[in-house]
């Protein structure tokens, strides 16, 4: 048994290192990509791998039009969009994830960094990703893996992320946004101003976290924090000892029955707060939405404690080269001359060069997404339907205050293993 | 597994001179144990290339190393000590792992003993009261309605059903039966059985209905000609017999519910854990060796469990 088990560990590591050998070969010498692109000019075909956030079918139906681009989808959520990074890098061209998994991904070497001289709209990228303020100059909390510090390379093969700008950029920006507790004013019926009230037992048995690790203990980071428990130097990189007192803060709360039951996805954090299950819930923009648009009153209430954002950007495989590395360029550009920009816009989230966005919005849609100010007529979401009646404000305001409020980013520890031990713990708890 | 790839080796040389030459085909027609495994070898081959080499890959994998973004093939443990951390330390407390096989195991139990409980009777109803062949039928179809939505819908549907502002209980509090909501309808070790024995039911009616009809009726008569009243014919004729079907079904249930997660996880409002659940949480990290160790540690206690099943009936002799 034993001496069949290590004959076969030897074949699958040599057939793995017999892969990447491959894999490697095909990407290094443009001679075996090269020339079969010549004849298939025609057919501009992109396979794109990332969450559902960017994937809409107007965005790629435009891009066709607009370039002869087809996007070919592949949706995945963030974890299974890292696994298949890892595992299958040939099986995508064009990736678009989030800054945090760049811990894991820059490493492994499947991904190829972009060449910033080659993106037209590099210098008017929204400065939040590239100096860490907003555009009206308010410094932006930096704890966890904020983009600044992971958006260069120090060289192009290069696994090391550089401390200054250099053009070989990570991930070019997409979409972003800053998310905070969801809660429901008509059964809450008083103000929520901190983080601390989502473990006040006034909501016993109706506030509800995420059951996504790295992101759920950010949330209960930020509640720790606001009770004054304790202060964390990172709250995105925490020591075993300060998991340790998080993870026992949420513990406590969970054997008082705080919590109605934990999500995982959208539908679920929607189907919680629509039911009425929870009145006080982390949650995310587009499902408070969609909240409201059921006609039930759901508040994305902005917090004395400050954001928590993410942020998703473009690269390419590390398999991707040639014509096909071209086609990857123009599509990227593409995406942030205004169309895609402005469609994400629409949706509550935010686009990553401001002025091509503004470019294809009306004016009234800039200032209540933008700017916020009450809108002056209905404002609609990108498939026509209405989102909110004229003199609405949007929750938290304009982007200057929503964005200039992060407090920190999602983000990957160096203590990963652990919490995630400890996560495990606590579900079990 | 060895010896299945010793008869492999023995099997395919014959196979090769059957071919080649009349004498030996001659041989080979001559043979029956050759014919059996002949018949047998297609699925042999599939069972081999798609359950045991995967599996003995899991197994190498769970004594392999990992960081944050790779597997690292060198030996170690890593995977079953950081499951088993704290077990020993923090006694007479449970560590992580004990607490969440001692709920998967009462889950398991409880779901067990409520689908044998009315699979049982569903089969004996469909068997022995239901004449007729079409309505015999007809009324197992009926048993499958669960399965004709998705997994998920499916369990969605129970939250306008059992939740705080759901049917029953408006209906309870409208009837005075009960002030406020009732909490631990759903999001509890209540909803999440529910849902296990709604699903999972039919995979115990299926093998006992079908142990029950293959039941000589004249033995039934017998029993009854000899002066045995209902409940002894059952005790003593109709459960020995159905008792094939019974481990069989039982094996279904006990083998899925071990590893499921996803039930688990949304009627549980994720706060229940699951065996599943630190095989999923450890691979969604990357931590494929971790999420293999405890594969491994699963599959071992479920054989356990099968194990002990299979030495109250033998069930290879049943068939």
């Amino acid at each position: 048994m034993t001496e069949t088990t290590r004959t076969k560990g030897v074949s699958r590591r040599t057939l793995l290192k017999g892969t990447a050998g491959l894999a490697g070969l095909a990407a290094g010498s443009g001679a075996i990509t090269g020339f079969p692109y010549v004849k298939s000019a025609d057919a501009k075909v992109l396979r794109y791998l990332g969450t559902a956030v960017n994937e809409g079918d107007d965005i790629s139906k435009q891009c066709l039009k607009d370039t002869g681009i087809k996007i070919e989808y592949i949706t995945a959520t963030t974890d299974d969009v890292t696994k298949r990074v890892m595992t299958q890098p040939n099986s995508f061209d064009v990736l678009d994830t989030e800054y945090f998994s760049l811990k894991k991904l820059v490493p492994s070497g499947n991904i190829l960094a972009l060449d910033a001289k080659k993106i037209k709209e590099f210098d008017n990228i929204t400065p939040v990703f590239t100096k860490g303020e907003t555009p009206g100059g308010k410094k932006i909390g930096g704890q966890g893996t904020a983009p600044w510090k992971v958006l260069y390379l120090e060289g192009k093969d290069s696994k090391k992320f550089a401390t200054s700008a250099t053009e070989f950029v990570t991930l070019i920006p997409t979409v972003y946004n800053a998310d905070t507790l969801g809660i429901r004013p008509d059964l809450i019926k008083r103000p929520i101003s901190t983080w601390a009230e989502l473990l006040n037992p006034e909501f016993k048995g109706k506030a509800s976290i995420l059951n996504i690790p790295s992101i759920g203990i950010m949330d209960a980071a930020m509640v720790v924090e606001a009770t004054g428990k304790y202060k964390y130097a990172d709250k995105g990189n925490m020591t075993k000892e300060e998991i340790d007192l998080t993870m026992k803060v949420m513990t406590e709360a969970k054997k008082a029955g705080q919590f109605r039951a934990f999500w995982k996805d959208f539908n679920e954090s929607v189907n919680l707060m629509a039911s009425g299950e929870t009145v006080i819930q982390s949650m995310w923009s587009p499902a408070v939405t969609k909240v409201r648009s059921m006609g039930i009153p759901c508040t994305f209430q902005p917090l004395k404690e400050g954001y928590r954002s993410w942020a998703s950007g473009f690269c390419v495989s590390k398999g991707v080269s040639g014509a096909k590395l071209e086609w990857a360029y123009e599509f990227v550009n593409w995406f942030l001359s205004g169309y895609a920009g402005a469609y994400l816009n629409r949706q509550g989230y935010y686009s990553a060069v401001l002025s091509t966005a503004k470019a294809h919005m009306e004016p009234y849609e800039w200032a209540y997404w933008m700017e916020g100010k009450p809108a002056e007529k209905d404002i609609k979401a990108p498939d026509g339907s209405l989102l909110e009646k004229a003199g609405a404000v949007r929750d938290g305001g304009s982007y200057e205050d929503r964005m200039g409020g992060v407090a920190c980013w999602n983000a990957v520890m160096d203590e990963n293993d652990y919490m995630v031990r400890k996560w495990n713990e606590f579900i079990a708890a | 597994m060895d010896t299945s790839e010793d008869i492999l080796h023995q099997a395919s040389p014959d196979l090769v001179r059957g071919s080649e030459t009349k004498r030996a085909a001659k041989a080979a027609r001559l043979s029956p144990s050759f014919i059996s495994w002949l018949q047998a070898g297609p699925m042999m081959l599939v069972f081999l290339a798609f359950f045991l080499i995967p599996l003995v890959f899991v197994v190498i994998v769970s004594f392999w190393d990992y960081n944050e973004y790779q597997l690292l093939p060198a030996f170690s443990g890593r995977g079953y000590t950081d499951t088993f951390e704290g077990c020993i330390a923090q006694l007479p407390e449970l560590c992580t792992i004990g607490k969440t096989y001692l709920m998967t195991l009462k889950l398991c139990f409880m779901v067990w003993a409520i689908t044998l409980f009315v699979g049982f009777w569903v089969a004996y109803f469909l068997a022995f009261h239901v004449k007729s062949k079409t309505w015999q039928m007809g009324l197992s179809l009926l048993c499958t309605i669960p399965f004709w939505t998705s997994n998920v819908i499916r369990m969605i549907a129970w939250i306008p059903l059992l939740g705080r502002n759901g049917l029953v209980n408006s209906g309870l509090v409208k009837t005075g039966l009960i002030n406020h909501p009732l909490e631990w309808l759903l999001f509890s070790e209540f909803s999440v059985v529910l849902a296990l024995v709604h699903l999972f039911t039919f995979f115990m009616v299926v093998p006992i209905f079908n142990s029950m009809v293959r039941i000589d009726k004249s033995l039934i008569e017998a029993a009854y000609d000899a002066g045995a009243t209902g409940f002894q014919t059952l005790v003593n004729v109709i459960i020995p017999l159905a008792k094939p079907g019974i481990v069989i079904g039982s094996i279904f249930v006990i083998t899925i519910v071990m590893g499921d997660f996803i039930t688990i996880g949304v009627m549980g409002g994720q706060q229940i854990a699951a065996a599943g659940k630190i095989i999923e949480t450890r691979v969604n990290a990357l931590q494929f060796p971790a999420a293999a160790a405890n594969a491994v540690i699963l599959l071992a206690i479920t054989f356990l469990i099968i194990t002990m099943m299979s030495r109250i009936v033998d069930i290879k002799k049943e068939l």
